[in-house]
Formats: C-alpha cells, sequence, structure tokens
C-alpha cells in the first residue's frame, strides 16, 4: 500500500466541479471513490491499486442510500448497503431475484460494509491481476499480455472473452440487473446522465484496463429497474464449490411472465462466466412465444452457451451453464 | 509406575485459558511487548528457479522510516549455517546466495519504524531475475525422481504380492492423486527478535520450544544458552510451526538496526516461507478371495519434493498395517521439482495414503459384491501384518458398529445412483481412520505451594488443543486437588524441555511426565509423613498413601489434609521429574534440550503396534443436473484410549473429521504449471469449509482402554481424526452418482 491522502464527498455539486481523475477502471487512475471499500482497500493493500487520492463518498448515503418501490420500477441508491438491499420488503417480494442475487453474495460482514454502486464496479478475482508480482495481465499492465490464458482459468469468463483478457465478472446482483433491463443513473462533471446498466461495463476489446463507459469523476447514484409483469416470478440461482462465501462458478437469472405454460416474456442473464454482466437475448427470444418445456429450456441453453469459447481449466463451464439456466428456468416455471 | 488409565477417563472440563483467549489476554507470539521494535516485511522472489541479477533498492530505501534492507549482497556471513528442512535434511536456501530455488522465496527483508512503510518499501524493491525454465510438478519436464525409504523404518514388504495377485480371483488396480495444500493457521506465521547484549529471546509460534531455542543458536552461531524462545499460546499449527526460513534473518535484522524487530509474515508469504503438504500420486493394487479375504495389497507412491529435500512422508508405512493381508508389497519415491520443501501437515503420511487404500476398498467392495463395512471386518485383524506384533488395541470394528447405528447405515441401498432425494442423488459412504502412536520424552517441575495448591511448569506446547487444560487435568487428578488449583506453565524454553508438539504426542507426552512429577510428590510426603514423629500416617506402609480429595490417605482410612503434609517438607515441596518412554536413551529429556527430537513409535518399539482407530461415515449429496456437492451429515467414531478432557477432544475430533471433508471437496493449492507459482494463495481463493458446508458432524468417542500403549493407555487424538474422510466422501459420490472420483479435490465438473 502507498501513501494516499483522505478526504470526506461535500455533495454531488461540489464533486462535480473538481472534475476528479477517477478514470474508467484503469489501476492507475490517481482518483479512486471509495464507499465500502471492500475490494478497493483489498487491492489497494495489494499494490495493485495505487491512488493517491481517496474521497470518501459515503457522507452522500442520507441523499442516495435509500430504496424506494414505484409503480413503473424499483429505484435503489448507489449508497445503499447490499444488506439493506437484500432485506426490502418491496424487493423481496416484487423483484426476488434482486433479493437473492444479493443475499447469496459475500458474507454478512461484507454485505454490511459493501455498497449497491460498489458492488456493480466490483473487481475481477482473476489472480493474475490481483499479484503484481506476475507481469502478465492486460488489465492491470497495457500491453503486457494474459497469464490467464495459458494458466490457472478454472474460474475465467468463457462468455464475452477475447484473448486479452478473460477475466470474469464476479458479482451476482449485476447478472440480474443485466437481464432485468436496469438502468444507471450518473453524476458528473458533465452533469447527471441515465444510461442502460447493459452499456456500463465495456467489452475487453484489446483494452481490458479500460473497464467501464463511466467517465471521469462520474460516480453511479442510483440504479433503477423498470417494473415488468416479469420481476414476481423471478430468481437467481447461484452455483459454487461451497455453500456459502463463495464466488460462482455458474450462475443464472431468470425472470419469467407465463401464460399458462406458454412464455409470454422472459429475461436470462448469467453468471459465474461473462467477462461482464452477460444477458443471454437470443435465449430469451428462442423460447418466447412457445411453451417452457425441458427440451425448449435446453434449445434455448444451447444457444445461450453458444459463442462460449474456453481455455482448458474453464473448459466445463459451457456445459455448466446450461444446466444451470435449465434448472433455472424450470424452477422459475414451479415458483 | 503403576496407573489406572480409567482414572484419567475424564470428565468434560472448560478450557483453563478460554477466558484469556476470548478476551485478548492470551498473548500470541507477535502479541509480546517489545521496547521500540522495529518492523519487517519480506520481498519474496517473482520466479521459480534461476538466480537474482540484482537489485535496485533506491525507491525503497527512500520510504521514510526504512530503516534497512536485507539481501544476499549485504549479509556477509552472518547466518552460520542454513536451516534444514523438516526431516533435518538439506532444504533450500533463502538470502544465502543469490539462487532462487522457488517461487515465493524470501529474497529481502526490509525494516522499517513503521509496518506500513516497511510494506510500502517492499512493494518498492525492484529485482532483476536470470531466470531458468522452472519444473513445477509431477510430468512436467526437468522433475528428478528417485526412490525413497520410508522415515520410521524399510519400506514394508511380506510375502508375494505379485504372485497372490496374479492369481487372484478378485482384483482390483488404480491409480489416485491428492493434491498440495497448506495449512493456513489462523495466526499468521510471525517472529520477533530482541538482543540484550549477546543474548537472544525470540518470540515465535513453535511446536517444539527447544528445537527453535537450538535452531536459532546454531543458525546465529551463538551459544545455545544465550538463547530463550517464548510462545506461550500458538494459534493452530497442524505442522506448520517450526523450522522456517526467516526466524534467523530477523535476529540479524534486529542485530543490524541495534532494536527490536517484529515480522508478521502475509497469508500469502505463509504459503511459500513455510511447508506445506505435497501433492501425490498413488499406485495400488489390491486382490481377494470371493469371500472378501485380502490376499495382496500393492502400494506405491510419488510425492514431491523441493530440489534438495529427501523429504517424504510414506504413509504406506501405515497402509500396509491396516488390514489383514499375507502378501504385501510396498515402495516410495520422491519427485524433485522447483518448489519449497513440503513438510508435515495434520497427519502428513496418513491423509493423502489413506484416501488411495480406502478408496480401493471401496472399489474392491463393489467388485465383491459386499457392503464395505463388512468388507473391513472380514480383514479386520489384532495382529500387525507386517511385523507380527500385536496391535496394542484395535477398536476399528466396534468404532463402524457404533457409526454405523447412528448414521443409519442399514437404510443404504448398495446401487450406485439408487437413492434420491428430489432433484438430489444421495449416497453414503466410509472410510477407515488411523494413526500412529508417537511419544515422546518430557520434563516437569511440581511446585506444591503451602496451601495445597499446585504449579506445574513444562517447555510445553499450546497450539489451541487445550494442552494447559490437559496437563491441569492430570496433575488435579493425580494430586487430588481441583484443576481450579492447578497453574500449568508452558511456552518458555526456561522450563524443562518437552519433545515436539507432533504426531499426535502431546498428550501422552505431557501427561506421563506430569505423571511422573505428582508421583514424586506423592512418594516424598508419604515418606515424610510416616516417618514422622507424630501424626495420622505414622508407621504406615507409604506405598499405601494416595492423595486424594486434598488429603494424604491410606487405603485403611487414616488420612491428613495436605496442607499439613507438606508441613512436614518444610510447607512447600517443589520437585522434578522427567518420563522418557522404553526403548530411548536415559539422557533423552536432556538431549531435547539441545533441540534433537526423538520419539517412541511403532518403527523402534518392539513390543506391539500401537494405533488409534476410528470409522468416517458420511452422506454425500449431488444435484442431479448442476452437480454440486453438498455433504448434510457426517458420523464418525475414534476410540484413542484414555481421553483426558472430552470437551477438547470432540473438538479435536471435530475439527478433524471437518479438515478431511476440505480435503475431499476444497482444499487445493494451484500451481500455474509454465511458471510454478502458486496463483490461490489466499484464503478467499484457497477454498476452506464454510459453517453451511457441515451442518452437521456428529462425533462418537468409544472408550478403550489400553494397557500395553503406555502407562497412562493414552494414545493420541490431534490426527486421527482427519484420516480416511477425503475417501469417504469419495465413495459416497460413487454411491450416488456411480462415478468413480480418484483425483482430490473432487468439484462438480467431474460429475458434469
Amino acid at each position: 500500500m502507498r501513501p494516499f491522502t483522505y478526504e470526506r464527498a461535500d455533495g454531488l455539486a461540489e464533486l462535480a466541479r473538481r472534475a476528479l481523475q477517477t478514470g474508467q477502471g484503469q489501476v492507475d487512475a490517481e482518483v479512486q471513490f471509495l464507499a465500502g471499500g471492500t475490494s478497493l482497500i483489498d487491492l489497494m493493500k495489494l499494490d495493485v491499486l495505487r491512488p493517491r487520492s481517496l474521497v470518501d463518498i459515503t457522507p452522500l448515503a442520507a441523499e442516495h442510500g435509500t430504496v424506494e418501490l414505484r409503480p413503473d420500477g424499483l429505484r435503489i441508491g448507489a449508497l445503499a448497503s447490499m444488506a439493506s438491499v437484500a432485506v426490502h420488503p418491496g424487493v423481496v417480494e416484487q423483484y426476488p431475484a434482486i433479493a437473492e442475487s444479493l443475499r447469496l453474495a459475500a458474507s454478512a460482514q461484507l454485505r454490511n460494509m459493501a455498497t449497491i454502486g460498489g458492488n456493480l464496479l466490483q473487481r475481477t478475482r482473476c489472480p493474475y491481476f490481483r499479484d503484481p508480482s506476475w507481469t502478465a495481465c492486460n488489465k492491470r499492465l497495457p500491453g503486457s499480455g494474459c497469464a490467464a490464458l495459458d494458466g490457472i482459468n478454472r474460474n475465467h469468463a468463457v462468455l464475452g472473452v477475447d484473448t486479452s483478457c478473460i477475466a470474469q465478472y464476479p458479482g451476482d446482483l449485476g447478472v440480474v440487473l443485466a437481464a432485468l433491463d436496469a438502468q444507471v443513473e450518473l453524476a458528473g462533471p458533465r452533469g447527471a446522465r441515465r444510461v442502460p446498466f447493459s452499456t456500463l461495463h465495456r467489452p475487453p476489446g484489446g483494452q481490458p484496463h479500460v473497464e467501464t463507459t463511466l467517465l471521469p469523476g462520474e460516480l453511479i447514484t442510483e440504479v433503477a429497474v423498470p417494473a415488468g409483469a416479469w420481476t414476481r416470478r423471478s430468481l437467481y440461482l447461484k452455483i459454487r464449490d461451497r455453500a456459502s462465501y463463495e464466488f460462482a462458478i455458474a450462475s443464472a437469472a431468470v425472470a419469467l411472465d407465463l401464460d399458462g405454460e406458454t412464455v409470454r416474456s422472459v429475461r436470462l442473464g448469467i453468471g459465474g462466466m461473462a467477462y461482464r454482466p452477460w444477458r443471454a437475448a437470443e435465449a430469451e427470444a428462442a423460447l418466447t412465444g412457445k411453451p417452457l418445456t425441458e427440451a425448449n429450456a435446453e434449445a434455448a441453453a444451447e444457444i445461450a452457451l453458444r459463442d462460449a469459447v474456453t481455455n482448458g481449466h474453464n473448459a466445463y463451464k459451457p456445459e455448466l451453464g446450461r444446466r444451470t439456466l435449465v434448472r433455472a428456468l424450470l424452477q422459475a416455471r414451479a415458483m | 509406575m503403576n496407573y489406572d488409565p480409567q482414572s484419567l477417563l475424564g470428565q468434560a472440563t472448560p478450557r483453563v485459558d478460554g477466558v484469556a483467549k476470548v478476551t485478548g489476554a492470551a498473548r500470541y507470539a507477535a502479541d509480546e511487548v517489545v521496547a521500540n521494535p522495529a518492523y519487517a516485511y519480506l520481498v519474496t522472489s517473482a520466479i521459480a528457479r534461476g538466480r537474482i541479477a540484482g537489485f535496485r533498492l533506491e525507491q525503497a530505501m527512500a520510504v521514510p522510516g526504512v530503516l534497512d534492507i536485507l539481501t544476499h549482497e549485504n549479509v556477509g556471513d552472518a547466518l552460520k549455517q542454513s536451516p534444514p528442512g523438516p526431516d533435518g535434511k538439506p532444504s533450500t536456501t533463502t538470502l544465502e546466495s543469490e539462487r532462487i530455488w522457488h517461487d515465493g522465496q524470501i529474497i529481502a527483508v526490509v525494516v522499517a519504524d513503521t509496518f506500513e512503510a516497511a510494506r510500502e518499501a517492499a512493494h518498492k524493491v525492484e529485482v532483476d531475475y536470470a531466470e531458468e525454465r522452472p519444473a513445477g510438478t509431477f510430468g512436467d519436464e526437468g522433475t528428478q525422481t528417485e526412490p525413497a525409504e520410508a522415515p520410521f523404518g524399510p519400506n514394508p514388504e511380506v510375502g508375494d504380492a505379485a504372485g497372490a495377485f496374479a492369481a487372484a480371483p478378485v482384483k482390483v488396480e488404480a491409480r489416485y492423486a491428492t493434491p498440495t495444500q497448506h495449512h493456513n493457521p489462523l495466526e499468521l506465521f510471525s517472529t520477533t527478535c530482541a538482543w540484550e547484549g549477546s543474548k537472544l529471546t525470540v518470540y515465535e509460534p513453535t511446536q517444539f520450544m527447544h528445537g527453535t531455542k537450538a535452531r536459532m543458536a546454531s543458525q546465529l552461531g551463538l551459544d545455545i544458552q544465550d538463547v530463550r524462545a517464548v510462545s506461550r499460546y500458538v494459534g493452530g499449527a497442524f505442522g506448520s510451526k517450526g523450522v522456517n526460513g526467516r526466524a534467523a534473518w530477523v535476529a540479524i535484522a534486529a542485530r543490524r538496526v541495534g532494536r527490536p524487530v517484529k515480522l508478521v509474515a502475509t497469508r500469502a508469504d505463509g504459503f511459500t516461507t513455510n511447508s506445506y503438504r505435497a501433492e501425490t500420486l498413488q499406485h495400488v493394487r489390491l486382490s481377494a478371495e470371493r469371500d472378501g479375504r485380502l490376499t495382496s495389497f500393492f502400494h506405491e507412491g510419488w510425492e514431491l519434493s523441493s530440489r534438495p529435500s529427501p523429504y517424504c512422508v510414506a504413509g504406506t508405512e501405515q497402509t500396509a498395517r491396516m488390514y489383514a493381508c499375507p502378501n504385501i508389497l510396498t515402495r516410495v519415491n520422491v519427485v524433485h521439482a522447483d518448489r519449497n520443501t513440503p513438510g508435515y501437515m495434520r497427519a502428513p503420511a496418513e491423509t493423502p495414503y489413506m484416501f488411495a487404500l480406502e478408496s480401493a476398498m471401496d472399489e474392491l467392495s463393489y467388485a465383491l459384491g459386499m457392503d464395505p463395512i463388512e468388507l473391513r471386518r472380514v480383514n479386520d485383524t489384532q495382529i500387525d501384518p507386517v511385523s507380527g506384533r500385536p496391535f496394542s488395541s484395535r477398536s476399528l470394528m466396534p468404532c463402524f458398529d457404533a457409526a454405523a447405528v447412528r448414521f443409519g447405515w442399514q437404510r443404504r441401498d448398495p446401487q450406485p445412483g439408487s437413492m434420491r432425494d428430489g432433484e438430489w442423488l444421495v449416497g453414503y459412504g466410509c472410510a477407515t481412520a488411523c494413526y500412529p502412536v508417537f511419544t515422546g520424552p518430557a520434563g516437569a517441575r511440581l511446585t506444591l505451594m503451602p496451601d495445597g495448591r499446585a504449579q506445574v511448569a513444562m517447555a510445553g506446547h499450546e497450539l489451541g488443543t487445550g494442552a494447559y487444560t490437559a496437563v491441569a487435568i492430570t496433575a488435579a487428578r493425580l494430586l487430588g486437588i481441583d484443576v481450579d488449583d492447578v497453574t500449568v506453565s508452558m511456552g518458555d524454553s526456561d522450563l524443562p524441555p518437552v519433545i515436539v508438539a507432533g504426531g499426535s504426542s502431546n498428550a501422552a507426552s505431557t501427561a506421563l511426565a506430569t505423571a511422573k512429577v505428582c508421583e514424586e510428590a506423592r512418594r516424598r510426603l508419604a515418606a515424610a509423613a510416616v516417618t514422622a514423629a507424630d501424626g495420622p500416617l505414622r508407621g504406615l506402609d507409604p506405598d499405601a498413601l494416595v492423595l486424594v480429595e486434598g488429603r494424604l490417605r491410606h487405603d485403611g482410612g487414616a488420612e491428613e489434609p495436605i496442607r499439613d503434609a507438606l508441613v512436614r517438607v518444610g510447607g512447600r515441596l517443589e520437585v522434578y521429574a522427567e518420563h522418557v518412554p522404553d526403548g530411548l536413551p536415559r539422557g533423552a529429556v536432556a538431549a531435547l534440550g539441545d533441540g534433537q527430537l526423538l520419539f517412541q513409535h511403532n518403527g523402534n518399539r518392539s513390543d506391539v503396534t500401537a494405533f488409534a482407530f476410528g470409522a468416517q461415515l458420511v452422506e454425500v449429496r449431488v444435484h442431479r443436473r448442476t452437480r454440486e456437492i453438498r455433504v448434510p451429515r457426517v458420523v464418525s467414531a475414534f476410540a484413542a484410549g484414555t481421553i483426558i478432557n472430552p470437551m477438547a477432544a470432540r473438538s479435536q475430533f471435530m475439527g478433524g473429521a471437518i479438515w478431511g471433508l476440505a480435503s475431499a471437496l476444497h482444499e487445493a493449492t494451484e500451481l500455474d504449471h509454465g511458471a510454478a507459482r502458486y496463483v490461490n494463495k489466499n484464503l478467499a481463493d484457497y477454498m476452506i469449509p464454510v459453517n453451511a458446508d457441515v451442518p452437521s458432524v456428529d462425533i462418537i468417542i468409544l472408550p478403550e482402554k489400553d494397557e500395553r500403549v503406555n502407562a497412562l493407555g493414552i494414545k493420541g487424538i490431534g490426527e486421527v481424526g482427519i484420516v480416511g474422510m477425503n475417501a469417504a466422501v469419495a465413495n459416497a459420490v460413487f454411491h450416488a452418482t456411480g462415478k468413480r472420483l480418484r483425483e482430490l479435490p473432487i468439484r462438480a465438473e467431474r460429475l458434469l
């Protein structure tokens, strides 16, 4: 860890005026926003992130830390803790997949500290990224290569990857938000704007050190999830090596609107194997208008994983991903 | 000595140090307060093989507060002797030269006014390497394989295993693999060194007080009398806290900067600067008659080690003794690679090797169409098939029977894949647990105070196992006083030497020495009482006097309070005694004081073969579609002779069973093959079970009276609990799915 300055944010307007150079996920960004700190401080101790300045945004929690259930959808303040959203009665009842994805994430202690905005921007767990003694990591050292391609990659991504980076997006909530068409409200030097959550994380595109489409100085203030007939019949299924406190090796978010046996509308997200929060839109289309049978679920899962690229230890992921999606669909049908 | 072992069969007793531990009052080595300490941080190699071409230290030295950076270029001949491997034989080096033996090797030590400055500077040390292509593990080009001898005797061999196998009607042959694993005690590895003139005090969590003292003396070229080691509490050790490559450099750093230096190594450092459980490959052949009786057993192992170290565990010494079998052949090989030296880790030999044997026994049970517990019953024996000597006691089948009843084993449908619960495939599996008995020498000093309270002092080791409490219980029983009236001191090399707390020997070794010193106290009090000019015991037979209920009592009924008896010996009685197990030299305790290791074990005793035994039964559930594996239920039964404290013993067995489960499903240190470097050097990525993974662990402790193992009938309980559980889980996975997995850990992808 290197010396840094620490200050507490006064308000959004003040932050916007200062146009802080927070970057787009680059490890050498000079300024970092500090919220729960569960990812940031960890990576600073490991000497991966080396900010000269931390700006603590938790003073904004009073204004941007609440959960609001509206007729047109759900609004979650970016500084709400994961724990508080997981137990919010409206979320539990109307958006069970969101509650479940939070409940199954991390540990109780981490969920108490970590915020929704920080969770969405959680860094990869790729060991070659997290240890600076490895010299080949395009995400950390642009142009240096990717040690994971030929290395230990059992829990690396198979969807949305290229040869520059196969790091996996480790989060759970993001998978649900991708499926539910969420939007994120941003605030920054150029004012507020609202963008689809699906555009927040960039594909590697040969430049995996640039992780987000956030502009310098911008931060997430709110997550908006539109209402829909599918949100109540929604779930998040997480497959992992141990029963708790563990990242997914495969996960699926399913939101389902059924007309009898027939799929009126379905939203599918895939986790534990994608470079960024992943929505399986073509698989959704293949299911829509058809009866939700095991065979149709399997056919949709086939489509969802057909572009998977494996690199050795993670060769099991496409098959596990298909099975996870099928199981999640059949479980949602039974809800 | 002539004690009734049952007299120690104890009541569940809460830890005497429990309150100190949970309130933070207990001082672990890194908690010890030294004046004006500087802080050290390790720099470790980022390559696995090659040389250091040079350091660039300017940036690091420029960090405010940095006092010194030790490298091979500037330490001269400060280190007089390189630390050996855990077996006392040659091992890898650290700052002695520019040579890199393995990933994560200590190559520099940064010392600064604060921990933070030391860490920042360590991150700024730049190293130029001359890298060579490493070989990390089995199958990598450049490893060297050599045959080895088992550590405690010749490789077991009886009869004609090859001939019997060829002729047998039923046989199985298979290869098994177990992974690299690390101890990861919760307490990190630490060393604090403080000089006072030429005298050195080292605070370090250790399993062998006098080993640490002697090692520091020899490495630093000091008179052994000038070194004191202190380690009052250890936050878990499991075999990892002994000889190491860091401690001497901390002492040297302290001398260089002229003040005490404290080093608490990081979790990641713990993976590469200390020992570990090496990966193994194993080849097993088992054959039997159609009634299940074994006719041959062949077991060969390959174990990984560093380039210079011949260290191996050779669990074939145990597997060869498990079942009645007339033809046995075993072999073991060491495979040298560019890795650090492995070492003892809880049941070092038994955890990997019993996985292979107990998996093969399960495979044989299916080949025979026989219940796996019945197969073990058919081959149970009270005679060691290798030596021909009797087991001191062996309650293996009573363990299986007790566990089977509690578990409901009779509900098992033998057909694999036949048992289901909704979406989950259900499997039952079992395996034998064993651990050989080791007993070591120990000295003990006992002081009886005028008020009848007792103080016992010995350089014993509290690793979290309840050692203080076990000695207090033993002394209280034998002195006839309350546990609360006994104070125990340990963890200081100024106290009488005690054998290393390893090999599950701690309870027996310390209890036998405690018993001896208590008997000596009784003898002195009795002698004084019967020769006194007056008093109720005058003229009685001193051997008919016992200490009980705070009194010195004759079996005819005459008695006096222990306080009165003490008045006759001057009010306060201090006695010293040593216990040396049969077959070891008379001066064994003094030799311990010089850092030597002397054990009584199955390889050097001629009367019996001594093991603790147990039975591990588990229920496994595998999701029929996504194949994640869960273990809702464990039932384990153990018989390990005299149990001093059933409360602590239950925890030990339970912790062992959970660790065994982890070794089946979770634990593995992942090696990047190209770089020969570990990649999961933290407790998030190195998986261990969480509470949700172990919802029910049911421990049964069977009473067992063993009058041959030693005078108190104590076998040791620290390690047997882990053994066999990995095989029980693998066997249950086969029962649930019909898929035999012979490589650990077992994870969902292997079942897709």
